[in-house]
């Protein structure tokens, strides 16, 4: 198909959305064409998901413009998308698990039997959802729960439910980051056949080499902002990823080059039954340690039982030489040990207590006196983090759910500096926050190295990765499958080791 | 919320200036005092992220258990024995939840029906009499020109003000409501917190179980009922979350304050107690409803 020859279905112009604090899109636009596939890029933060929610329905845009098929539209909710056939399928499905694929696919719009009686037409509920299912060539059964499948099916039975809905562009967020390589194929095959329908996809990917296989054209959106619309075949990764970047990996990665000291943790042979065979590793003193591979490989699980989040079959811990057990999260702070959760909303902010509340939680014991809590203490305490590291906040008794992303995790760190930690465990720093907050969450990380600490940096962000560890250590199944000195460390060399098992 | 109770105040008091006899507004704190010693370990529970079903069958026990006591050892013993019972109900609940990790809803329901189970079998379903004549004072006496339950009833809010304002146990009640996880990962012992959640609850309502059977001169088997409803109900109608992390001893006492004032109010107004009813339950959806549309359009 001559993507060129086609008319958009879909144009947005001069979205701008804001959040208290943020500018999350400042005049985006985007355009699809019918049965393109059409990658949105940008680096975390850059506004893909805001401006994915606002074609969707579940944002309404500042100012700017969405027509469809050349009409402006209002779309106020995700049901108004839906009828003008945009589906969306997140990252966390919407799928109801306990009940069976047809019935998912048609919820809200079943086959009756009897009208007046609402009485579901079984038979045709079951008919109608193989034919869906066949047409685009899977092997699901229509009766089969939902919670049964696994996670590549399930999102085969969202793409087919937007199908049934009669959507012209469906759009993908992050569609393969759970996914294993076969499965990615069969998700490429039905794209490919969405395509010959006539039917757009957005496709929302970290994934470059993804793109650069899939897609025919990308957008590419900075800090909220459009940079450019451009052919994919005839782009290459670099540039994609100099207009994503939008300035030099260098200055971007603020590294300090610390001479290691002696042994903080040393892990030997920690085991879970099923998630964890046999971790081992060193940190030393002044030395950020990354630790790469793809979801799933059991980089967090391997910060949650060093932190005593998580429980151990076997394995030891030692700290400066010494065995220690470390049972629950209150014994790692004991042990000088801090975990910034990669989950920030889940595992690391209270929503609802005061940007001074969240800082000094973790080190609250400093501030009782005779059992009273010296109020007056913690402010002044909260007020040197806030100004340290320049969170954006009016006041200290703001409530941390209105704080940005980057600010909130600025907090969250905050929160462990008061701690007096000597070893830190990163659990993706900088995930969802902007690139401003990243360099100063990447400075901080140099702060703390000069002053002694160790860290251990979870990260998927290959960039990150290269750019701050002195040493990489690469996980794949709940082992470490290879190590890299920073001097030896390419993008490649790691992929391999991630994908493959072997460096 | 302040106005709104300011605006029941003048309503009432316009229609009935008896409303503002001393006589009237002693009456009126005393009959809160119960509920908002109820409410104050409600509030506790709720903050932390849970709830606390059992307070009101938790009267009853505690009303037959100071009785049965005081008859055999005396006033203080009486006393001291109903204050007890409320704080190991409490502490059966806060094992239940936070060492087996039964939802609070769940146990502290088990505990509602069982309390009252056992109130009935230790009475045999009869009030217990004939308690010493110094016992009344406890619930109709008066210090200077207020009633005796109710100055208990605001040094309790005082202290529970200090609780959850100004110690570990009260930032960490907040912490665990906000959300529990983190908690746990920001070295948080939750399961023992918890705990003590629940005996701060059942104490507080063993202290207005003792309260109540003063009042009324005898131990009742069938005190309370309902009364963990309108606990709750105190709760949220000041602006505390249901969910938890969100409210305090300001909120709660606006929610008393409220309920107390309207069904004291109405009566002086002379609408029936059913109609009474409506009202309330109208009051309740519509301010925690209102508290929610504020909270959105943030």
């Amino acid at each position: 198909m001559d993507i060129g020859r086609e008319a958009p279905i879909l144009q947005a112009e001069g979205i701008v959305k804001r959040f208290p604090g943020v500018v999350a899109l400042n005049g985006v636009s985007l355009e699809i064409r019918a049965g393109e596939t059409h990658a949105l890029l940008g680096e975390n933060g850059a506004g893909k998901s805001t401006l994915i929610k606002t074609i969707a329905g579940v944002y309404h845009p500042d100012a700017g413009e969405i027509r469809i098929d050349g009409r402006p539209a209002r779309i106020r909710n995700p049901h108004d998308a839906q009828v003008l056939g945009i589906s969306t399928i997140y990252q966390e499905f919407t799928l109801a698990p306990d009940m069976s694929v047809a019935e998912n696919i048609f919820l809200g719009r079943e086959p009756l039997r009897i009208r007046a009686l609402s009485i579901v037409d079984r038979r045709a509920l079951v008919e109608r959802t193989r034919e869906v299912l066949a047409s685009l060539d899977l092997q699901i059964d229509p009766e089969a729960t939902v919670r049964h499948l696994g996670v590549a099916q399930q999102q085969m039975v969202e793409i087919a439910k937007a199908l049934s809905l009669d959507a012209r562009l469906i759009i993908m967020d992050e569609p393969t980051a759970t996914l294993t390589s076969h499965e990615i194929d069969r998700l490429f095959q039905t794209i490919g056949r969405l395509k010959q329908r006539g039917v757009a996809i957005v496709y929302v990917s970290h994934r470059l080499e993804e793109v650069k296989g899939i897609a025919d054209r990308a957008t590419i959106l900075r800090d909220g902002a459009y940079v450019a619309t451009v052919a994919v075949a005839s782009t290459t990764i670099d540039e994609m990823i100099r207009l994503m970047v939008g300035r030099d990996l260098k200055d971007k990665f603020p590294k300090v080059n610390v001479e290691p000291g002696d042994e903080v943790l040393r892990v030997e042979g920690l085991t879970r039954k099923g998630i964890l065979r046999g971790v081992s590793f060193r940190v030393r003193r002044g030395e950020i340690v990354g630790i790469a591979g793809l979801v799933g490989a059991r980089r967090t699980e391997t910060a949650r039982a060093i932190f005593g989040a998580d429980p151990l079959d076997s394995g030891r811990i030692f700290l400066h030489g010494k065995p220690v057990l470390v049972r629950t999260p209150a014994d790692a702070i004991a042990n000088r040990i801090a975990l910034v959760p990669e989950d920030r909303k889940r595992h690391g902010i209270f929503a609802s207590l005061s940007v001074r509340e969240n800082v000094v939680l973790s080190g609250l014991r400093q501030f009782s006196r005779k059992g009273l809590l010296d109020l007056r203490g913690e402010r002044r305490r909260a007020q040197e983090f806030v100004s340290s590291l320049r969170v954006a906040t009016p006041d200290l008794e703001k409530w941390a759910r209105d704080l940005s992303g980057g600010n909130q995790q600025k907090v969250v760190i905050a929160k462990w500096l008061n701690t007096n930690a000597e070893l830190f465990l990163f659990d993706e720093p900088t995930r969802g926050i902007d690139v401003g907050a990243k360099i100063e969450v990447y400075r901080l990380m140099g702060e703390l190295v000069s002053r002694g600490a160790a860290i251990v940096m979870i990260s998927s962000e290959l960039p990150e990765i290269l750019g701050m560890s002195d040493r990489i250590l690469v996980m794949r199944d709940g082992r470490i499958c290879g190590e890299f000195a920073r001097a030896d460390a390419t993008e490649e060399n790691i992929l391999n080791c991630a994908l493959r098992g072997a460096a | 919320m302040p106005a709104v109770i300011v605006a029941l105040a003048v309503v009432f008091g316009s229609i009935n200036p008896n409303f503002w006899s001393a006589t009237n507004l002693a009456n009126v704190s005393r009959q809160m005092s119960i509920l908002a010693l109820l409410a104050l370990g409600q509030t506790f529970a709720i903050l932390s992220g849970g709830i606390d079903l059992s307070v009101g069958s938790m009267l009853a026990l505690v009303s037959v258990v100071c009785a049965q006591q005081m008859k055999v050892y005396g006033l203080a013993a009486g006393i001291a024995a109903g204050v007890l019972a409320g704080g190991l109900a409490g502490l059966a609940n806060g094992l239940i939840i936070a060492k087996a990790r039964v939802p609070p809803f769940i146990a502290t329901l088990g505990m509602l029906v069982a309390a009252r189970g056992a109130a009935l079998t230790l009475s045999g379903g009869l009030p217990i009499a004939g308690l010493p004549r110094q016992f009344l004072t406890l619930g109709a006496g008066y210090i200077g020109p207020f009633p005796i339950p109710t100055v208990i009833a605001v040094a309790a809010f005082a202290l529970a003000h200090v609780i959850l304002s100004r110690t570990l146990f009260g930032r960490y009640v907040y912490a665990m409501g906000s959300n529990e996880e983190a908690a746990v990962l920001s070295g948080i012992n939750v399961a023992n917190y918890k705990m003590l959640v629940y005996v701060t609850s059942g104490l507080f309502a063993g202290l207005a179980g003792v309260i109540l059977t003063a009042r009324v001169i005898s131990g009742q088997p069938t005190l309370g009922e309902v009364q963990e409803l309108y606990s709750i109900a105190a709760v949220v109608i000041g602006g505390g979350r249901i969910s938890g992390g969100v409210g305090g001893v300001g909120t709660t006492l606006m929610g008393v304050l409220v309920l107390g004032i309207l069904g004291n109010g109405l009566n002086l107004v002379q609408v029936s107690s059913y109609i009474q009813n409506i009202v309330i339950g109208a009051i309740i959806v519509g301010a925690v409803w209102i508290d929610l549309a504020r909270e959105r359009r943030r």
